[in-house]
């Protein structure tokens, strides 16, 4: 039984060690951090839905190793992100900037929000106007009253039976 | 009526947007870089490394920059493309081996033919970088200013070619 956990375990090594982030050489641990963090928020532009940061692609090796440099000579994160923006355009940035081209993308899903709720406030005034309210006359009254006062402990005592 | 209507515009507007979006080609990332001076860089040539070459060098002409490497396979497609203009003698074009070992390149412009009036290598991929390389092939199209004035991402076809690149150059080399 022992050996055979042990089995189970051992097979789970190698996915354990497949986890994480794409693995460079790291020489200064606190730059790597700085870096990995810098590059999660960059796009990868050979396999566009992975970040710089987790990417295998031969280039995003060479935009971390550049990032890297730029970061031992001192530059900082935003100095970088402006070169290599300057050199790939604001689709290397997963969180774009806003511009009269990405206008629609930052507030249009508010825009269309509000029409929503424009909509549906609008609807539900029109149905209002439409379904007046149901006034009851005195028997209907006195017979819902006579309906809403029986005692529940019958209705659930006949429950019980059936149960 | 207009319970009807009011979706249908909808689902046309949509429908629209949609339809364009399916015709874009989500891998051409409009380079920032049109417009602007060609990064400088100096780097060796692939058949005589001693040497250099430099895209200052290149003041005063309009040319062609290709970004191929050994291991591209739309690089062999476009290449008869660029072996026929340089038979028609048009426009000078300058390659850039991306990424590639020097004995591998050489072998593959032995096998393929050389198109080039020069090439350098870019071993290591930084001067790619620099030019926002991430797809080879890329042709770019820079002016006697060292302005870069066009930048294609895959592979050139003669269609491109003749219709886009070409007037182009006639149009700058006239300036």
């Amino acid at each position: 039984m022992k050996k055979c956990l042990l089995m189970l375990l051992l097979s789970l090594l190698p996915v354990f060690s497949y986890a994480g982030e794409a693995k460079d050489m790291a020489a200064d641990p606190v730059l790597e951090k700085r870096m990995i963090g810098l590059a999660e928020n960059l796009r990868c532009l050979v396999c566009q839905n992975e970040s710089l940061a987790s990417s295998h692609a031969d280039l995003a090796e060479d935009l971390r190793r550049e990032v890297r440099e730029q970061m031992q000579k001192g530059l900082s994160d935003q100095e970088i992100i402006d070169y290599l923006v300057s050199r790939y355009g604001d689709f290397v940035l997963y969180d774009p900037p806003v511009k009269k081209a990405t206008l629609v993308l930052w507030y249009g899903p508010f825009a269309l929000l509000l029409a929503g709720a424009g909509m549906l406030i609008y609807q539900l005034r029109k149905r209002k106007s439409q379904v007046p309210e149901a006034e009851l006359s005195d028997a209907e009254a006195q017979r819902a009253a006579s309906l809403l006062d029986e005692t529940p402990d019958s209705s659930d005592q006949s429950k019980d039976k059936q149960a | 009526m207009m319970r009807f209507i009011l979706p249908l515009v909808v689902f046309l507007i949509m429908a629209a947007f949609m339809y364009v979006g399916l015709g874009l080609n989500p891998h051409e990332v409009p380079s920032p870089l049109v417009g602007k001076a060609a990064p400088a860089f100096t780097l060796p040539q692939l058949h005589e490394p001693s040497r250099q070459f430099s895209p200052q060098d290149m003041k005063g002409k309009v040319w062609l920059f290709n970004v191929w490497a050994s291991w591209c396979t739309a690089c062999e497609n476009e290449h008869p493309v660029f072996l026929e203009l340089s038979r028609r003698n048009l426009v000078p074009i300058y390659g850039m081996d991306y990424k590639d070992k020097r004995e591998d390149g050489e072998v593959w412009l032995r096998k393929h033919g050389n198109p080039y009036t020069l090439v350098v290598s870019d071993a290591e991929g930084r001067v790619g970088i620099d030019y926002g390389v991430y797809g080879v092939p890329e042709t770019y199209v820079i002016d006697k200013q060292g302005v870069i004035q066009h930048k294609h991402i895959g592979a050139v076809t003669p269609k491109i070619l003749d219709e886009t690149i070409l007037p182009l150059v006639k149009e700058l080399q006239a300036k």
